[in-house]
């Protein structure tokens, strides 16, 4: 099994950017009975979610978020030759939405701007694609954005899926230095399960059409969508992460020769509370160790393991601290990473 | 080995107050619904080291069939 290995770079700093709107789940009873939606949020947890408007976009709460980081860090913008935007929300189907926020953000034009279409697990490859590409001795510092808004990709009809998901975006800067030790990265994929999570139309197998955006009750619970909506197989999501994900996770822990005691603190992507509290079990890790934000902010995708960072971790990563990151989803694709932390300065959340 | 199997499902799916049969269909209890649905799965896991793909899953009808399936994969 091949696992990647990188050594001086990391994170120096992280910002991140949630829209204002804030919904209430217990609240959230337009389509569903009120008991219904107790019983679904109390086995989900996610208690509260944020909401994008209808013209905000992913890039835009990246662009929110680089700002502050920006601003807080005192960045010289022409030191930043690459910049990495993970999204499968992006502001067009062309160009690419990294091409745009260079502009906005007012980068060089020797910057480097690549998309990356990559869903829950996104952050570690996205991360892994910067750490490679900063192996270059001419690459000083990386822009790594992550952005999403999954709020317009589900049925609010669906009752697997309309309690379940928010919106974020986060900046990271990534920079060259000595104190940052070994980072190691495991990344995988298995394109025979392209099914359990997926919008079916709008891109070029499934042309948009009158058809494709017409609702139609799906399964014999009534739930109800259109072939433009996100649909997930839930129960054979969690069959997936259930058998892959303590597999990658003890595989990449023996191959980095990381003891678990070693480990100062857990990420995992956030599925659901249900999800995660069996996968914590399972591994048996400390719950003290393992930060949870889908309380607050849902289940966002890509976004959520730096989410949960930047909102749980951000007094808590004084000196050097060694995380393990775990990210699991749509493909289905997965990953686990053990990175350092050492002295990264978290901005705070701003509202958008 | 059936009535450790009967009662652990009665747990998972919280079923009270009345027993539950090999015949019953389960997807008949009112208990029953996806996120019950991913309790059973975490329950096959952590009791049985099972994991049955929704199509299969599917096929199962009755409490029987469920039994059936987990004590024949059960590691």
């Amino acid at each position: 099994m091949p696992y990647l290995e990188f050594s001086n770079v990391g994170i120096t700093g992280m910002a991140g950017a949630v829209p204002v709107n804030v919904i209430d789940n217990y609240k959230y009873t337009a389509f569903f009975p009120s008991e219904d939606v107790k019983e679904i949020i109390d086995k989900i947890g996610v208690k509260e979610r944020r909401f994008a408007d209808s013209y905000t976009c992913s890039s835009d709460l990246c662009f929110a978020a680089a700002k502050k980081l920006f601003a807080d860090m005192n960045i010289e913008k022409n030191e930043i030759d690459l910049l990495i935007f993970v999204s499968q929300t992006p502001d067009y189907r062309m160009p690419a939405t990294s091409v745009i926020l260079q502009n906005r953000l007012g980068l060089s034009d020797n910057t480097m701007a690549l998309d990356l279409s990559i869903g829950c697990s996104g952050f570690i490859y996205g991360l892994s694609v910067v750490y490679a590409l900063m192996q270059q001795n001419s690459f000083r510092k990386a822009l790594f954005l992550d952005g999403e808004t999954r709020s317009k990709v589900y049925s609010p009809k669906d009752r697997k899926t309309a309690f379940l998901f928010g919106d974020g975006g986060v900046a990271a800067l990534i920079e060259k230095k000595e104190k940052f030790g070994k980072s190691y990265f495991s990344l995988n994929s298995d394109g025979s399960r392209e099914s359990l999570i997926k919008i079916n139309a709008g891109g070029y197998r499934n042309p948009s059409s009158a058809e494709t955006v017409i609702e139609k009750v799906v399964d014999e619970f009534g739930n109800i969508r259109s072939e433009e909506q996100g649909y997930m197989n839930g129960a054979d999501v969690f069959n997936f992460v259930l058998r892959e994900i303590p597999k990658d996770f003890k595989n990449l822990i023996e191959h980095s020769n990381t003891g678990l005691n070693q480990i100062d603190y857990f990420v995992f992507h956030q599925a659901n509370t249900y999800i995660n509290g069996y996968l914590m079990k399972k591994l048996k890790l400390d719950p003290a160790k393992v930060p949870s934000s889908i309380e607050k902010f849902g289940n966002t995708s890509s976004v959520s393991i730096p989410l949960t960072i930047i909102s749980e971790l951000k007094n808590m990563l004084d000196g050097k601290k060694k995380l393990l990151l775990s990210g699991f989803g749509v493909g289905m694709t997965w990953g686990t990473a053990v990175i350092d932390f050492d002295g990264c300065k978290i901005s705070e959340i701003v509202e958008v | 080995m059936k009535e450790k199997f009967i009662n652990s499902l009665k747990d998972t799916l919280e079923i009270q107050n009345r027993e539950i049969l090999p015949g019953d269909k389960f997807r008949e209890y009112k208990e029953w619904d996806s996120l019950a649905q991913l309790s059973l799965i975490a329950m096959l896991d952590d009791e049985y080291g099972v994991a049955i793909e929704n199509e299969k899953f599917m096929k199962l009808i009755t409490v029987e069939d469920l039994m059936n399936e987990v004590i024949s994969h059960s590691k």
